[in-house]
């Protein structure tokens, strides 16, 4: 199996001789991702604003993302191909609905989380109101939202994969091409796989590691001082 | 699209048979149940040690959130030839491993943390009161976690049915494959036909996780005060 | 009042909404400049409303409030609090701005450049007791104290001439708690700011406050007046009860024994002969009396120990020794439980200046 040929687990052959194609896959899934979450994002950080100044609207608009998330991805992404058609803004506007609901939650429990006492002493020293959001509460939800953003891209990576079978691009287009072929060359169906696997970890270490660079505060252990 | 739905719906191949919504969806909940089970029986006993102990955690936390981070459908296609290359079929093994490494981060994080976020104060009470170290974890930690615990099986078995779709990429007979036969007839209805009995499936899970857990812990509502009542009575 | 008036409050009420009453019904209080004023009552009295309406964190429903002669209400909101100090209870420290980062917040605020801001955060520091090596730490890693100490650098920054404290000292253990309301005096005596200080503590207020001011519920003032007075003579049974008991016990802990002035007591020097103790035992109706050489007191004997000229050897020492500086109570402690019922009063270089008995300390308080 793990000789060098076709019948193998991966002909390295192959990937030589499709470097450029797995390149350009790389870009269009990159692409589909960042599109996707940065679109997300933006949509949610307007439903979070909105559900922070109407308390009561924040139920009905965490049902609509939480619905969205719950369709399942083959489903949506199949419903949508008679109205947008096959190809990137297909698998595009799918994938933002599912960043929806991850981000929103995150954001605003981050915000919901940050302490009372604060707020009260940023308003007493004489933050206006806009500035202190940005300054205070944004500040300290930030871990928040990186975990959302964290979460949310990854599931998109993962998702985009998918999307192939509408013709989105990205990795998942190796592995629909080695599903259809005959069996026994698994070549792409692996390199598809395995990219996309170790783009979502690489990712993911990488909001990790955001994460902590924005929680500086947290990192200094809680030591007591010499005197009380 | 209606009528496309209402085809599908009345025409009786599509209930029965191989291919029948039927068998499709008992495909669907065995696959789903087994990979919540084997999830299941893998990461509570560690993940319970490790909370009473309250010790490795992060570690453990930290490979489980690994795990969070592979996209189900790039482990299922890395596992297809795999499969193929060892007789294992085609469909069905992939899927599963996917979906058990899906299944394995709420549940693994729920239980390590309903157990090890039971305040000291409990804990050391009971041990104050005569209880061996078992005893402590069956009669007040893993009581008291319950709840965490059971949601954590919740998320993840609603998680598992939803993606459980994408085995049908890979030939497994599940509830995804009418969604992509629909996909390629162009047939609307049929495909939302599938995707609200998914749909439907999803929020069942909800349901009956939800009812067993609120069963299974009575006592949720007023956990601190419950809990030191349990470890008054247990002892 | 011939002190300056810092603020003003007039006819000031305030209901919240679906309330059946007044939170703060009419209420018409000056606090004078430069003074720390104390604002104490039951639980509902309105004295953290009250305190809130003064920066607008609460919008008063009816009546003025006066800041140097300039309605509160004609600034904007984020400009007034910018020139108040404004201290809480859980302190409200950014987790996210080291020491440094949370005492600059008002003047970065008001735009000051970065050198006069590190100048002034480093001061501060030094002005509430905390190691410059604090400065690039969070709060997070702070004690209790350390923290509160935090908080009014950071409320003093910007050198406003008036503070806000929101029950400060609460959420501290005792000992921390005494420490901080020092070092509030200390501090006070070097800035002299316009203080008004919430607390739900009495005997705080009685330390801290130039002025107490008794609440009521609905913000009604019981008794507004020096300590001193209101233990002296409370205006009503509330303000008695409010104030606790053993109010004379707690007057005498105003007094310092330089506001008295104590008897000679009878003291003889080494080498007297025992006539002359003998005599000062008779004038002063005891039976013991006091040992000294070259001013300093060395202790005492029993009349009935004299044998030929007074002597040093075998001489007790007195059991209270006071200082000028010390409390009337403190002397007092110490008379109780001695074998002479007096106090021996020593300046700081130890010389001997005067005893004191239980009568001379009531009549002090008396007057």
């Amino acid at each position: 199996m793990f000789a060098n040929g076709p019948d193998s687990f991966i002909w390295w052959d192959w990937v030589d001789r499709n470097t450029d194609k797995i390149w350009a896959r790389t870009i269009e899934h990159l692409q589909l991702t960042g599109s996707s979450v940065a679109i997300g994002f933006v949509i949610a950080m307007a439903m979070a604003m909105i559900s922070l100044r109407w308390r009561r609207a924040y139920g009905p608009l965490a049902a609509v993302a939480g619905g969205l998330y719950s369709i399942p991805s083959l489903a949506l992404f199949g419903f949508l191909v008679p109205i947008t058609g096959l190809g990137f803004r297909t698998a595009q506007i799918a994938l933002v609905s599912y960043t929806l609901l991850i981000l929103l939650r995150n954001i605003v429990a981050g915000i919901d989380a940050v302490p009372a006492s604060v707020i009260e002493a940023a308003n007493g020293m004489g933050y206006e109101p806009w500035r202190r959001f940005i300054a205070v509460d944004l500040r300290l939800a930030t871990p928040a939202i990186v975990g959302g953003l964290r979460v949310a891209t990854v599931t998109v990576i993962g998702l985009v994969t998918v999307a192939a079978l509408v013709g989105s691009g990205g990795y998942g287009t190796f592995i629909e091409d080695g599903l259809s072929r005959a069996r026994g060359f698994s070549t792409p169906i692996v390199v598809g796989g395995a990219l996309s696997i170790a783009m979502a970890v690489l990712f993911d270490a990488a909001f990790v590691l955001l994460q902590r660079a924005v929680t500086p505060w947290a990192r200094r252990g809680a030591a007591g001082g010499a005197h009380p | 699209m209606i009528q496309d739905a209402l085809d599908f719906l009345t025409d009786s191949r599509s209930w029965w048979g191989r291919n029948g919504l039927v068998n499709l969806t008992w495909n669907h909940v065995r696959l789903s149940g087994a990979a919540v089970l084997a999830a299941v029986l893998v990461a509570i006993p560690p993940a319970v040690y490790l909370g009473h102990i309250r010790r490795g955690g992060i570690v453990a936390v930290g490979l489980v959130n690994l795990s969070r981070a592979l996209p189900t459908f790039a482990v299922i296609a890395f596992v297809f030839p795999l499969s193929l290359q060892y007789g294992f079929g085609l469909g069905f093994w992939p899927t599963f491993v996917a979906l058990f490494l899906l299944a394995l981060p709420p549940i693994f994080v729920n239980a390590y943390t309903g157990v090890s976020e039971i305040g000291r104060d409990v804990v050391d009470a009971a041990r104050a009161m005569g209880m061996r170290e078992h005893e402590v974890l069956r009669r007040v930690e893993l009581p008291a976690a319950m709840p965490l615990l059971v949601t954590g099986i919740r998320v993840s078995a609603v998680q598992v049915v939803a993606t459980t779709t994408l085995g049908a990429l890979v030939g497994f007979r599940c509830l995804g494959t009418p969604i992509l036969q629909a996909i390629a007839t162009r047939n609307d209805g049929q495909l939302i036909v599938a995707a609200l009995l998914v749909a439907a499936l999803s929020l069942l899970t909800e349901a009956v996780f939800g009812v067993l857990g609120s069963r299974l812990t009575p006592w949720a509502r007023n956990r601190a005060v419950e809990t030191k009542a349990r470890v008054q009575h247990a002892a | 009042m011939s002190r300056p008036v810092a603020i003003r409050l007039a006819q000031l009420c305030k209901r919240y909404p679906g309330a059946d009453g007044l939170a703060v019904d009419h209420l018409d209080l000056e606090i004078p400049t430069g003074e720390i004023v104390a604002l104490v009552g039951p639980s509902g009295c309105g004295k953290t409303t009250t305190l809130k309406m003064i920066n607008r964190l609460i919008e008063p429903t009816s009546g003025t409030i006066e800041i140097h002669g300039r309605p509160a209400g004609a600034l904007p909101v984020h400009e007034l609090r910018r020139g108040i100090g404004y201290v809480i209870q859980q302190t409200g420290l950014f987790p996210h701005k080291t020491v440094a980062g949370n005492i600059a917040t008002v003047p970065r605020l008001l735009g000051w450049d970065k050198a006069r801001t590190r100048e002034r955060v480093e001061e501060l520091v030094d002005l509430v007791g905390l190691e410059r090596q604090m400065l690039d730490r969070y709060p997070s890693a702070l004690s209790g104290g350390q923290q509160q100490r935090v908080g009014v650098a950071r409320a003093l920054a910007a050198d406003p001439p008036i503070l806000l404290m929101d029950e400060p000292y609460s959420a501290v253990d005792p000992i921390v708690r005494a420490r901080l309301q020092d070092e509030l005096l200390d501090l006070q005596r070097r800035v002299h700011k316009t203080i008004v200080l919430v607390t739900h503590d009495v005997d705080e207020a009685i330390k801290l406050g130039d002025r107490v001011v008794i609440l009521n519920v609905g913000g009604r003032i019981e008794q507004a007046a020096p300590p001193a007075e209101l233990l002296a003579s409370p205006a009503s049974p509330f303000v008695a009860d409010f104030l606790g008991e053993e109010r004379g016990l707690k007057r005498l802990a105003l007094l310092r024994v330089r506001d008295i002035t104590p008897g000679t007591g009878p003291v003889a020097d080494v080498g007297d002969p025992a006539d002359v103790a003998r005599a000062l035992m008779a004038e002063h109706r005891v039976d013991w009396f006091g040992v000294r050489e070259h001013g300093r007191l060395l202790g005492w004997r029993w009349g009935s120990s004299l044998d030929g000229t007074v002597q040093a050897e075998g001489v007790q020492p007195f059991r209270a020794v006071v200082t000028p500086d010390s409390t009337l109570r403190s002397a007092l402690d110490g008379i109780v439980g001695s074998l002479t019922n007096v106090a021996v009063v020593v300046d700081e270089d130890g010389a001997y200046r005067g005893m004191l008995r239980i009568d001379e300390i009531s009549e002090g308080v008396r007057d």
